[in-house]
């Protein structure tokens, strides 16, 4: 559709402002990093810096959070994998899985169930929370998208901005605009356990360990069963596909289905790691989890958990690692601009992403 | 006859299933607009003064709209359809009746159970509402009894003749729209001796219409277009074929006549309505600028709200004696050049990244820029300069030789953005046509072609992001000025968003569609804080902002006012499908038919 990035034969033979642009960019980048992490490595040897403790609990805090990025991420790729457009509201339908998950929670807390049999609590939490975004994603896919298959690309990312406000305020006009917060965490999952010789936070470890779990699952079903194969195949070029005797628009809802579904796991993992959500929860997580998709390599399955992670760790540790010893003060305030700004730093770099993109030749341009 | 017969009770059992599914539809949209709370916010304002309120008006709608749907037949060209008969009028009838049973489960589902720990909306009012205040038993008939006669209502449309039905339809969208705008009118004639007569006449205590006076309007617009449909019509058709010069000359007249208007209307209107204005003039502002670089040049730029907010610091720190870095306390005007330095460059700064990426990947970095600008305005790192949090305050009016415009005056400040949207509606209109303009269409229907043509895309886009930047820091400019101070807070995502829908409504690179966009949805709806003419819809506001989105991309993407060429474009394949059967008429091969 534009300008390709990688086979651009006429700009390489003129050295123009945009290039000279990009390549400041480039090399302002690369000294920023450089000088901060000289710093950074500087301050902690002579002990001025923060301890190797907090360290470890900003790559920690990094890690679950970037999990849950990553399985946000992971719908967002498979959209763009097989329909060629960024869905938007991806994010509202994690919401909307955080949202109901809490109104059960609280329920099985009331009786009793939360603080006695957790496992099953949870487990309960998390089916509601699959099902309701599953179910969400679904039927944004029916109405708004379907109607637009084969509309310019950007048609169907307006049709997903304005579902994401419409869910929004939806989401808050049923449930309130209030923040509702989650029962505390079960006995189970207070405190810390020892892996390794590093204590790590029971949460945060079941937070990553599921969010792992559920990767590998999806990871099976992509490669290892029939629908799963149904799903490359379309990626790869509908009208084969079509051809070849698969269903092209139930394999487009099963994509929709399952992205939704791993938002929905990411949505229970929320309230149990931060408790609070609310209406507005969704936005940020949700243009961040495209982000990472970006970063891990849109199309690609493993790259967008893989990104998630990468982001989780780059804005969690990066504000401290690189703008701390430059001076910047409040430097935790600046956590979104680290993201975006890795997003923008990515694209000029390698606009294909840390680890290779996968989309059908018509997308790739 | 046999044939007939049993076409039409195949026919029935078709049409019946499609009610049903119609109608379970329409319930549940009506239990859903009951359940956040819309229908009951809404019954708060009348439309016509002691009969219907909004929050009904919109139930009824439903009904009718679903009514109507049951009974639709495809429309294909070429492909002949069962003409409409008095049965389809019983298959919206279905329609209503199924979507009136389903919102009367709701109701004694409701009743049976307390939901409103989970479903905060979910009140005693909304019983009430739906049971007409009236018991529940009253309530469960009406239901049904309301659905069924709507929606046959809703069905029988399909029977009358166009001329009817469009008399018909403008009626009842007047009485709505007379309804709506209620404040004006009543600024309007506020001056005028018959002042209290005609308000007493005319509007009902708790705002809508009094009976009498929508019958009045409604029965003068049935008349009115009854005698003079089709006249608009072919008024506009009639400027499409004129020549260019004409045309162009039709434009202008048209164009001064609104302007003069426009330079009346504060005058006699109230401080609401025209501090109402000062909002629609700011987006008005920004949606000319948003629609070089999304309606012309084709980019989408979700960031557009840090263009307004640099025009807005910029101006803050040049003019406030209190700006915390250094206060050169220049008056306004002096400050405008620079706000126009800083604005280009900081299209220039967002632009030249994005240059190379494709369409959709553009719009998320915008963003994510418009959320960095609006970051660092409020972090503690540039505190010495932006005032973190904290913002900049005693921004000064602005003043013109002995003249002074104070920003907590809206009829000034309306003067001052018109003079603004003046010269912005007139540097668009003429970049349009220009070189450069036809290099942005061209850049918007195919950039890999313009680039081959010969245009120079990375100076094309690049002067779309500055030309656009600079007029949202206008609005910034003026923002700051009327305000008096900035916080970073002013400048959400939220912002950006209302500007593309309102772009997005009006119709994409049409300058008219922009400003009818801009009064419509700012003028009903209100800005990001501020309160429209409708204050009932404050609440839902975004919500409606959202469903115009997917509605107008699913079903109008060119927009209600489009530019000629943006329509042809969008539906491209009509077009040459008419092209084909033209074209086939004229060489005489006559349509194959089985």
């Amino acid at each position: 559709m534009t300008t390709t990035t990688r086979r651009r034969p006429r700009t390489r033979l003129r050295f123009g402002f945009v290039d000279s642009f990009l390549w400041a960019v480039r090399i302002g980048a690369v000294a920023i990093i450089g000088v901060g992490l000289i710093g950074s490595i500087a301050d902690t040897l002579s002990g001025e810096g923060i301890s190797g403790g907090a360290w470890r609990d900003l790559v920690i805090t990094g890690l679950s959070q970037g999990s849950m990025y990553g399985l946000i991420a992971l719908g967002y790729s498979m959209v763009y994998g097989v329909l060629g457009f960024i869905n938007f509201a991806h994010g509202e339908v994690f919401t909307a899985g955080a949202i109901v998950g809490f109104f059960v929670a609280d329920a099985l807390a009331e009786a009793g169930m939360w603080t006695d049999l957790p496992i099953l609590a949870i487990s309960i939490v998390m089916l509601t929370s699959i099902t309701t975004a599953t179910l969400v994603a679904v039927l944004v896919e029916r109405i708004a998208y379907k109607p637009l298959r084969g509309a310019p690309r950007l048609i169907p990312l307006i049709t997903s901005i304005g579902m994401s406000f419409f869910l929004q305020y939806a989401i808050r006009g049923l449930f309130g605009s209030n923040i509702k917060s989650y029962p505390q965490r079960p006995t189970a999952l207070q405190g810390s356990v020892d892996l390794f010789g590093v204590p790590i936070g029971k949460a945060q470890l079941a937070v990553i360990v599921v969010a792992a779990v559920s990767m590998v699952s999806l990871y099976l079903f992509i490669n290892r069963t029939k629908t799963g194969r149904a799903m490359r195949a379309v990626a790869e070029d509908k009208e084969i596909a079509a051809l070849m005797g698969i269903n092209v628009n139930r394999t487009i809802v099963t994509t929709f289905a399952v992205g939704g579904a791993m938002a929905g796991v990411a949505g229970t993992l929320w309230g149990l790691l931060f408790r609070q959500v609310f209406f507005f929860t969704g936005f940020l997580p949700g243009v961040k989890a495209f982000t990472a998709a970006v970063l891990g390599g849109i199309g690609n399955i493993v790259g967008a958990y893989l990104g998630g992670i990468s982001l989780g760790l780059f804005e969690s540790v990066g504000p401290n690692l690189i703008l701390a010893p430059l001076g910047v003060p409040a430097v935790s305030q600046l956590k979104d601009v680290v993201a975006f700004t890795a997003l923008v730093l990515v694209l000029i770099f390698k606009p294909t992403g840390l680890f290779g993109e996968r989309l059908a030749v018509e997308d790739r341009a | 006859m046999t044939a007939v017969a049993s076409r039409s009770s195949r026919a029935a059992v078709r049409v019946d299933r499609r009610g049903v599914i119609t109608g379970l539809g329409a319930g549940g949209v009506a239990v859903f607009l009951g359940m956040i709370g819309m229908l009951v916010a809404f019954d708060g304002r009348n439309v016509i003064d002691p009969i219907l309120s909004l929050g009904y008006a919109v139930l009824i709608g439903v009904f009718v709209v679903a009514g109507h749907r049951a009974a639709a037949r495809e429309e294909l060209e070429g492909v002949e359809f069962e003409p409409y008969g008095p049965y389809d009028v019983v298959s919206g009838a279905v329609a209503g009746i199924v979507g009136g049973a389903v919102v009367g489960g709701f109701i004694l589902l409701i009743e049976a159970f307390d939901v409103r720990e989970v479903f905060t909306n979910v009140s005693p009012a909304l019983v009430d509402f739906l049971t007409l205040d009236s018991g529940l038993a009253v309530g469960l008939i009406a239901m049904a009894l309301g659905g069924a006669v709507f929606g046959a209502v809703g069905a029988a449309t399909h029977l009358l003749p166009a001329r009817v039905k469009d008399s018909a339809i403008s009626a009842v969208i007047w009485i709505f729209i007379i309804g709506f705008i209620e404040l004006v009118i009543v600024d309007i004639v506020e001056s005028f001796k018959f002042a209290d007569f005609f308000e007493d006449f005319v509007y009902g205590d708790r705002r809508g219409l009094t009976v009498p006076a929508a019958l009045l309007v409604g029965a003068g617009v049935f008349l009115l277009t009854w005698r003079f449909r089709g006249r608009v019509v072919a008024f506009r058709a009639r400027i499409q074929v004129m020549p260019e010069e004409q045309r162009r000359k039709t434009g202008v007249v048209i164009a001064l006549v609104l302007i003069a208007l426009g330079a009346i209307l504060p005058a006699v209107l109230g401080t609401f309505v025209n501090e109402l204005l000062t909002i629609v003039g700011l987006f008005l502002l920004m949606g000319l600028g948003l629609n070089i670089v999304v309606g012309l040049a084709g980019i989408l730029d979700l960031g557009y709200v840090a263009f307004f907010a640099v025009g807005a610091y910029t101006t803050a720190v040049l003019t406030s004696p209190l700006s915390p870095a250094f206060s050169p306390e220049l008056t306004w005007f002096a400050a405008l050049p620079f706000v126009i330095v800083f604005a280009a460059m900081a299209g220039v700064l967002v632009g030249t990244p994005v240059l190379r990426m494709r369409g959709d990947y553009l719009a998320i970095v915008t963003l994510g820029f418009g959320e960095i600008a609006r970051i660092l305005f409020l972090s503690d790192w540039f505190k010495g300069i932006f005032g973190g949090a904290q913002g900049i305050i005693q921004i000064p009016s602005v003043e013109i030789g002995p003249l002074t415009i104070k920003g907590t005056d809206p009829q000034q400040v309306f003067y001052l953005l018109l003079f603004f949207v003046v010269i912005v509606a007139y540097v668009s209109w003429r970049l349009q046509d220009s070189r450069i303009g036809r290099a942005w269409i061209a850049m918007r229907e195919d950039e890999q072609v313009a680039e081959a043509m010969g245009v120079n895309t990375v100076t094309a886009k690049l002067l779309a992001f500055v030309i656009g930047a600079i007029m949202a820091s206008f609005g910034g400019a003026i923002f700051a000025a009327k305000i008096g101070s900035i916080f970073p807070n002013s400048f959400q995502f939220l912002v950006s968003i209302i500007v593309l829908v309102l772009i997005i409504v009006g119709g994409m690179g049409s300058i008219p569609g922009v400003a009818v966009g801009a009064f419509v949805l700012v003028g009903v709806l209100g800005g990001p804080t501020s309160p429209g003419l409708l204050r009932e819809f404050a609440e839902f506001k975004l919500l409606i902002y959202g469903t115009l989105l997917v509605y107008m991309m699913l079903k109008r993407p060119e927009g209600l006012l489009p530019s000629a060429r943006r329509t042809r474009e969008l539906h491209q394949e009509e077009y040459l499908q008419d092209a084909w059967i033209d074209a086939q008429e004229k060489e005489g091969h006559p349509e194959e038919d089985g």
